[in-house]
C-alpha cells in the first residue's frame, strides 16, 4: 500500500498571532513554524497503514522554502520520501490551485491512498482535500476518525451531526483525517538523524507541466484582501454572590431577560 | 450577468433544518440587492413536504432532484447533481450550510465547476459590485476578509447561527421544478449511520450550550450539567481537560482541537478559559461563567460571571430554571 | 556569524517542546506535590532518544551533540525541573564519562541500557566533608585480588534510589589531593553498595537525592573508569559538560517563570486594568527576558565549543553561573508579579522558586564557578 500524505507548514497557533497594523497579513516575526497538527495525524495514520500492509509513505508539500522543515518532521516521524513543490509563481495561489498542483504531483507518484489533515490551523479552510479528490477523480471521505483497509476497500468512520457515518470506499481514494483518528508519534532523535540523510525532491511548476497563469495569483478565484483581529468581547459584569441561591437567581434572570432563551 | 442566489437545503424528515432558514434569510437579502431570484435546491429521496416548506420560508423557486442515490448524502451523487445544475443555470451565488456534508461537498463542487469557494463564512456582503465574505482564521485569532473574483458562480459555506432565520409565512409558495439529472452510482457506499444517543441536541446547532471543565473534578459530576441542559434544552460540551482525563468522549470537546460553537448562550462551568478553549466558543452571543477563581480568564469574556462553587450553584440554577419555566 | 539553529536542531527542539508540553507539563505540579519519580516520563524521554543524546547510534544513543542536548534540556526543564535533573544526570554525568573514558567493553555493557532508559545512572562525588572541595574526598578503594574494595559515604546523589549504575569517585592512592583519586563504575547489584537516607528537600521533589553507602563494596577489577589516579580529571571534564546541562536546565526554569508571568500579567486586573499595563511589571518582565536570552546564548556557546572539541571550562562555568542566577532572579520576580498567588501552591511559580535555587548550588556553587572563571583569567 503506497500512501501519499499532503502536508502544510503553519505557524503554531498556540502562540499569539498578531495582525499587522495595516491589515495586510499577520506578523511573521517570531512565529514558530510547525507541521500542521492535523497533518501530523495524517502522517501517523499513513505510517500505521504501512506497518500493517507494507508499502511506502511519501509526504508532499506545496509551499515556500521554509516548508522543507515540515517535510523533514514527517520524515523524522518515519515517512520514506518527501516531495516539495516550490515555485515563486505560487505566491497568492488559492486553495483550488494548490489542490491542482498536488494532483499533478501525486500523478507522478505510486499511490493507493491519499491522506490529508481535515484542515490547516492557519486558514482553517478544509478545501484542499475534497478539491484534490476531484482533480484526481477519486472517491473521498472527509474528517474521518477511523480507517480500516482490507481487500482494496477502506472502511472509514466520519462524525456527522448527531451520529457517525460508516462508509466503504474502494481504493485509491482521498481521505482527510480528524484529530481523533490517532495519537501521533513524536519524531525521535534517531529518527531526526535518519531524516537528515534523506533527500527531499524539489519540483517546480515547470517540472509538473503547469502554467503559472493557471495556478498562480492571476488564476485565484478568491483573494484575501484584509485581516483584522477578532472583535473584542465587551467585558460583562462579574459578581460574587452572597449565596449559591443568589448566584443561581442572577444567572436565571440573565437567561430570561437578557439572552431571552427561557 | 448572473443574479440568482441559491441555497442548498439541509433537511430531515421533509423539513428544512434551522441552518437552511438562516441561509434563506440572508439569501433573500442578497438576491433582492442583486435583483435576482432566491432558489432553494432540494436533493433527497423522498422530499415530501420540503419544497412547499422552502417556499413558505421565502424561496422564489425550488429546484428538486429526487433520486434513490440521494436518499442519504453521497459526495459523488451530490457533486454530480449540483455541478450539473450550476453549469446549466449559472447562479451568481451558491450558499451551502457548514454541516458535515456541506463541508465535504462544497470544495469538490467548486473544483468541478471552477468556482471560488470560501468556507466558515460569518458575513457576506456586496460592495463596489463585488461579493465579499468574512471568516475566522488562525483558530479565531484573526478575521479574514475575502473578495470573490469574477462574476460567479461563487460558493459560500456558511456557519450556523450567524444569520437570522427567515420567517415562515403560510400560504407563500415557490415555483417548484423537478429537475431530471443523471445521478451516477457512487463508488463510496454508506454502510451504516450510528446515532450518538447522548447528543440529543447537537453541539454546533444548539441555542444554549452548557460546558464543563477541569473544575468538575470527575466524570460523575457531568450529571449536574446534564440535568441543567435538560431543563434548558441545551447541548453539553467540555473544554479539553475532561476529554484528556477520559471523563467525557472526544466529541464533547470545544476549542482549538475540538468543535467550534456559537450558540446564543454558552454557559462555562468550572472552565478557566485558556485561549485554546476560547478559540472554540468566543463566537457565542452571550457567555455565562461559573468559576471559583475570581482571576479565571473566562471572566474577561463573560457577559455574566459568577464567582462561586459550581457544585452548589449549578443544582440551584437547574431548580430556578425549572421554576421559571413552570411560571411560563 | 550565524545565530540560526540547523534544521535538525530545530526539530529536536520542537520534539522536546511537544513532548514536554503534552506529557510533562500537565503532571509536573502533581509529581512535585506527591514527590513521585516520573518513571513513565523517563521511559518516554528514552524512547525519544533524550536519555542518551550524545551517545553514538552504535551504542544505542541518538548520536547527536551538546547543542541538541541543551535545546532539549531547556524544554524539559521548562515543564519540570525535577525531570530535567534526572535527564541531566543520566546524560552528562553517567553516559558522558563512560563514553569519554570507558573501555570498549564498558561502553557496550552500559551505554545501550542507559541510553534506552531501561536503567538510569547516578554520580557519586560529594561526601559529607567534601563538597566544593571535592579533592578532599575520603572514600577509599583498594585492590584485592581480581577486584576493588570500596568504603565510604556519598551524599546528595541525584537518581540514586532508582539507579543501576553508580559512578563513584574514591581514593586509590594514600596521598592527599586530586592525584590519588580514581573513578569506578559500580552496579546496584554489586555487594556492599546501598542507598541510605533519601533527603527531604526544598525543591526538585520528583527526583530522589540520597546518601549512598559503600561498605566493603566489591567491584570487578575492570570496573575502574579511566586510568588509575585519573579520577579527578574524569570528574572535572565530566562537570564541564554537566554544567552546560545545568545551565540549560536553569534557562528552562527561568523561561517557565517568564511565560507564566507574561500570561498572568495579561490576565490579572488591578486598578481597573491588566497589571501588564503597569511599568513596574513591564520592567520586571523586560529584565527577565533579557537575562534569559543572555543565559541561553552563553549556554549555546558553551555547548557549541564542547561540540567542536575545544576547551570550554570557563565558558561552561560562565553559562552555569549566569543561567542559575537568572533562574533564581526570574523565579523571584515571578513570585512577586503573582503577589499572594505566587506564594500558594495553586500556581506553579512557587515551585519554580524552590527548583531554581538548586541550580546555584549543585555541580559547583556560584562561588566555585566564579573561582573557575577567575582562575582562567588570572592563573
Amino acid at each position: 500500500m503506497d500512501v501519499v500524505v499532503c502536508v502544510k507548514q503553519v505557524p503554531d497557533t498556540e502562540q499569539p498571532i498578531r495582525v499587522r497594523p495595516d491589515g495586510s497579513g499577520i506578523e511573521e516575526q517570531g512565529l514558530n513554524w510547525i507541521l500542521n497538527y492535523y497533518d501530523e495525524h495524517a502522517v501517523e495514520e499513513a505510517l500505521r497503514v504501512r506497518e500493517k500492509h507494507g508499502g511506502t509513505v511519501t509526504v508532499v508539500c506545496v509551499g515556500p522554502a521554509r516548508a522543507t522543515e515540515a517535510l523533514r518532521t514527517a520524515l523524522a516521524m518515519g515517512a520514506d520520501e518527501a516531495v516539495h513543490v516550490q515555485d515563486p509563481a505560487l505566491e497568492g495561489a488559492d486553495h483550488l490551485a494548490v489542490a491542482r498542483v498536488l494532483a499533478e504531483t501525486i500523478r507522478q507518484l505510486r499511490c493507493d491512498l491519499v491522506l490529508c489533515g481535515r484542515l490547516a490551523t492557519d486558514d482553517n479552510a478544509s478545501v484542499v482535500g475534497p478539491a484534490l479528490a476531484e482533480y484526481l477523480s477519486l472517491p473521498q471521505a472527509t474528517a474521518i476518525s477511523k480507517l480500516d483497509i482490507s481487500d482494496g476497500v477502506a472502511t472509514v468512520e466520519r462524525e456527522v451531526e448527531g451520529g457517525v457515518e460508516v462508509l466503504q470506499v474502494p481504493l485509491p481514494a482521498v481521505f482527510t483525517v480528524e484529530r481523533t483518528i490517532n495519537e501521533p508519534r513524536y519524531p525521535t532523535l534517531p529518527g531526526i538523524m535518519k531524516a537528515k540523510r534523506k533527500e527531499i525532491r524539489t519540483l517546480t511548476l515547470q517540472d509538473l507541466g503547469l502554467e503559472p497563469g493557471k495556478v498562480g495569483a492571476q488564476a485565484a478565484r478568491v483573494r484575501y484582501s484584509r485581516f483584522d483581529p477578532p472583535p473584542r468581547r465587551e467585558a460583562g459584569r462579574v459578581v460574587t454572590p452572597d449565596s449559591p441561591e443568589e448566584g443561581a437567581r442572577l444567572i436565571a434572570q440573565f437567561l430570561q431577560e437578557t439572552a431571552k432563551v427561557l | 450577468m448572473a443574479k440568482d442566489v441559491w441555497v442548498i437545503a439541509d433537511h430531515a424528515g421533509g423539513s428544512p433544518r434551522r441552518i437552511t432558514l438562516e441561509l434563506l434569510g440572508k439569501g433573500r437579502e442578497l438576491a433582492d440587492g442583486r435583483g435576482g431570484r432566491l432558489a432553494a435546491v432540494a436533493l433527497g429521496h423522498p422530499l415530501d413536504g420540503l419544497p412547499r416548506a422552502l417556499g413558505e420560508y421565502g424561496a422564489d423557486m425550488v429546484l428538486c432532484v429526487e433520486h434513490p442515490h440521494l436518499s442519504s448524502y453521497s459526495t459523488e451523487a451530490y457533486t454530480a447533481v449540483l455541478s450539473e445544475l450550476v453549469q446549466q443555470r449559472a447562479p451568481w451565488l451558491v450558499m451551502v450550510p457548514s454541516t458535515a456534508w456541506g463541508r465535504d461537498c462544497a470544495p469538490r463542487l467548486a473544483a468541478r465547476v471552477g468556482a471560488g469557494v470560501v468556507t466558515d463564512v460569518e458575513a457576506l456582503w456586496v460592495q463596489d459590485g463585488r461579493l465579499w465574505a468574512r471568516r475566522p482564521m488562525y483558530t479565531r485569532k484573526v478575521m479574514g476578509t475575502v473578495e470573490y473574483v469574477g462574476d460567479g458562480p461563487h460558493l459560500a459555506v456558511v456557519l450556523p447561527k450567524v444569520f437570522a432565520p427567515a420567517e415562515r409565512r403560510e400560504g407563500r409558495s415557490a415555483d417548484v421544478e423537478a429537475v431530471a439529472v443523471q445521478v451516477p452510482e457512487p463508488r463510496a457506499r454508506l454502510a451504516e449511520t450510528r446515532s450518538l444517543q447522548r447528543e440529543r441536541v447537537s453541539l454546533t446547532e444548539a441555542e444554549v450550550v452548557v460546558s464543563g471543565g477541569r473544575g468538575l473534578r470527575g466524570p460523575e459530576n457531568f450529571a449536574l450539567l446534564d440535568a441543567l441542559a435538560a431543563e434548558l434544552g441545551a447541548a453539553v460540551g467540555s473544554s479539553r481537560p475532561p476529554v484528556d482525563s477520559g471523563w467525557v468522549p472526544h466529541d464533547y470537546e470545544i476549542g482549538q482541537t475540538g468543535k467550534t460553537v456559537s450558540p446564543t448562550v454558552y454557559i462555562a462551568v468550572g472552565i478557566s478559559g485558556a485561549p485554546q478553549h476560547l478559540a472554540g466558543m468566543s463566537g457565542s452571543k452571550y457567555i455565562v461563567a461559573i468559576n471559583k477563581d475570581p482571576n479565571a480568564p473566562i471572566f474577561q469574556v463573560a457577559s455574566l460571571g459568577v464567582v462561586g462553587d459550581l457544585f452548589q450553584i449549578v443544582p440551584k440554577l437547574t431548580e430556578e430554571v425549572r421554576r421559571l419555566k413552570a411560571q411560563g | 556569524m550565524d545565530f540560526a539553529l540547523s534544521e535538525e536542531h530545530r526539530l529536536v527542539q520542537q520534539t522536546a517542546r511537544d513532548f514536554a508540553t503534552r506529557e510533562i507539563l500537565p503532571v509536573a505540579s502533581q509529581l512535585d506535590a506527591e514527590h513521585r519519580f516520573p518513571a513513565a516520563i523517563v521511559r518516554g524521554l528514552a524512547e525519544l532518544g533524550l536519555m542518551g543524546v550524545m551517545v553514538p547510534e552504535e551504542y544505542g544513543g541518538a548520536g547527536m551533540d551538546n547543542v541538541a542536548y541543551v535545546l532539549a534540556m531547556e524544554e524539559v526543564a521548562r515543564a519540570c525541573a525535577s525531570t530535567a535533573a534526572i535527564m541531566s544526570v543520566n546524560n552528562s554525568l553517567v553516559c558522558d564519562p563512560i563514553l569519554r573514558y570507558g573501555t570498549e567493553e564498558q561502553k557496550r555493557r552500559y551505554l545501550p541500557v542507559l541510553a534506552s532508559g531501561r536503567e538510569i545512572g547516578c554520580y557519586c562525588l560529594t561526601e559529607p566533608q567534601a563538597g566544593s572541595d571535592a579533592a578532599s574526598l575520603q572514600t577509599t578503594a583498594r585492590l584485592d585480588g581480581d577486584g576493588w574494595i570500596l568504603n565510604g559515604t556519598k551524599v546528595f546523589v541525584t537518581n540514586a534510589r532508582e539507579a543501576w549504575v553508580f559512578i563513584v569517585y574514591a581514593r586509590t592512592e594514600p596521598e592527599a589531593g586530586p592525584r590519588g583519586i580514581s573513578a569506578f563504575i559500580v552496579e546496584r547489584d554489586h555487594p556492599g553498595i546501598s542507598v541510605g537516607k533519601v533527603e527531604r528537600k526544598m525543591g526538585l521533589l520528583a527526583s530522589s537525592t540520597c546518601e549512598v553507602l559503600l561498605q566493603d563494596c566489591r567491584v570487578p577489577r575492570d570496573n575502574l573508569l579511566g586510568a588509575r589516579g585519573e579520577g579527578f580529571k574524569v570528574a572535572l571534564s565530566t562537570l564541564d559538560g554537566g554544567r552546560i546541562g545545568i545551565a540549560a536546565q536553569a534557562v528552562g526554569i527561568a523561561r517557565a517563570a517568564l511565560e507564566e508571568s507574561v500570561a498572568y500579567a495579561r490576565e490579572r486586573r488591578q486598578f481597573g486594568r491588566p497589571i501588564a499595563e503597569f511599568q513596574a511589571i513591564q520592567w520586571k518582565i523586560a529584565d527577565m527576558a533579557t537575562r534569559i536570552d543572555a543565559a541561553r546564548l552563553l549556554t549555546l556557546r558553551a555547548a557549541w565549543l564542547r561540540d567542536q572539541g575545544r576547551r570550554c571550562t570557563a565558558e561552561a562555568s560562565m553559562a552555569k553561573l549566569f543561567a542559575s542566577e537568572t533562574a533564581m532572579f526570574a523565579a523571584h520576580q515571578a513570585v512577586q508579579i503573582f503577589g499572594g498567588y505566587g506564594y500558594i501552591k495553586d500556581y506553579p511559580v512557587e515551585r519554580y522558586f524552590r527548583d531554581a535555587k538548586i541550580t546555584e548550588i549543585y555541580e559547583g556553587t556560584s562561588e566555585i564557578q566564579r573561582l573557575v572563571i577567575a582562575r582562567n583569567l588570572l592563573a
